[in-house]
């Protein structure tokens, strides 16, 4: 019994790459794995780095179909953290994001394309201080396989520029965007 | 505290009010202005390192107050009995007050970990993040109990003006020192 239990297992296991199985990952925040960070000029003589503290994430992905694959992630705005108490309270007042009002920003794939080397372009909508706008994450595989603790990982690097104004926030600074650096690595569930 | 066998408030407590009228008045003004700078103002720094620095002292002056009010004698507050009640509220409410806007004051500055300046002089530290949101709720509780505050010091300087003109008694003149 336990035999046939294992060989139909395999079987089952075999057969999963040729009807393309996608499995689905979670992001790995709660071990900080992951990281929803931004970039944007001060000035126009440096650069402020800031993130989003909290944020949740899931995407299916498939190596052998890259173009099945989705992502969906929601941050929370109230989270953003740029290392100064005063800039983070004015960033997430009404003059910039407005977190009261628009406590969540999501961004949820509609079409991803294989490019060469491993990129990938994630076409999907960005919704931010409460305006749905199409928005493309340029993306690269890092790495997949078992992690030491018994779980399979898959990680991705990915950027994406946001111009304030498509998403209604005013430019203040000598910056019209802000520039978004992500790093994800997903636990498969 | 009130032994109510003196005329009229001694010098220290005259000055620990009169410092602390012109303070609190001043520091509204600089706080209602500063919060509408433009970042390229040459004040975007300067006002709030200058409000933080002396709502500190403040703090520092309104607890040595407080202190001197346990041990010094006080002239009786003159009025109806309601008056009376009404005036050891609202003194009683303007200290809760500043201490609220003391510590929300520090609080929305300080959730980074970051310690406070004064004048460049010493660092207060900072206590850093003590609950969710600490800088923004602290922000609006700082922004409203501030105008609460120069709500309840309208009152106050009208009463005082009504007693001064209308009673003709010593209410205005006792704090000033010129009892009759």
């Amino acid at each position: 019994m336990k035999k046939v239990i294992l060989t139909s297992g395999l079987a089952v296991v075999l057969a999963l790459p040729a009807v393309g199985w996608s499995a689905d990952y979670q992001m790995d925040t709660s071990g900080a794995h992951s990281s929803v960070n931004f970039k944007v000029s001060h000035l126009g003589y440096g650069f402020i780095k800031g993130r989003f503290n909290e944020f949740t994430g899931s995407f299916s992905y498939d190596p052998s179909n890259l173009t099945a694959s989705k992502v969906m992630v929601t941050v929370d705005t109230g989270s953003l953290d740029s290392n100064h108490a005063e800039r983070d309270k004015h960033l997430r007042s009404s003059d910039f994001i407005d977190a009261r009002e628009y406590p969540e920003a999501t961004f949820v794939s509609t079409s991803v394309t294989s490019m060469a080397g491993g990129k990938l372009k994630i076409a999907g909508d960005l919704t931010l201080h409460g305006m749905t706008k199409p928005f493309t994450i340029d993306a690269e595989i890092i790495g997949e396989g078992n992690d030491p603790w018994g779980n399979y990982r898959a990680g991705f690097s990915g950027t994406g520029r946001i111009e304030l104004a498509d998403y209604g926030v005013k430019v203040m600074g000598s910056s019209s965007y802000v520039d978004l650096e992500l790093y994800v690595e997903g636990i498969r569930q | 505290m009130a032994q109510h066998q003196v005329e009229k408030y001694d010098g220290v407590s005259r000055l620990f009010h009169w410092l602390s009228a012109i303070t609190v008045l001043a520091m509204f003004a600089l706080g209602v202005w500063m919060v509408e700078l433009d970042y390229y103002s040459q004040w975007y720094q300067k006002a709030p390192f200058v409000h933080k620095s002396v709502g500190l002292l403040l703090a520092a002056v309104t607890i040595g107050r407080l202190l001197w009010r346990l041990k010094a004698e006080h002239p009786e507050v003159e009025g109806k009995p309601v008056e009376v009640m009404a005036a050891r509220t609202a003194h009683s409410m303007m200290y809760v007050l500043l201490f609220v806007l003391f510590v929300s004051g520090y609080l929305i500055s300080t959730s980074d970990g970051r310690g406070i300046e004064v004048f460049g002089w010493f660092t207060v530290p900072g206590a850093g993040e003590l609950f969710r949101d600490q800088s923004d709720i602290a922000g609006r509780v700082h922004y409203y109990a501030a105008f609460l505050l120069i709500g309840l010091v309208v009152v106050h300087v009208a009463a005082a003006l009504k007693h001064h003109f209308f009673d003709k008694d010593n209410t205005l003149r006792k704090m000033i020192g010129i009892s009759k």
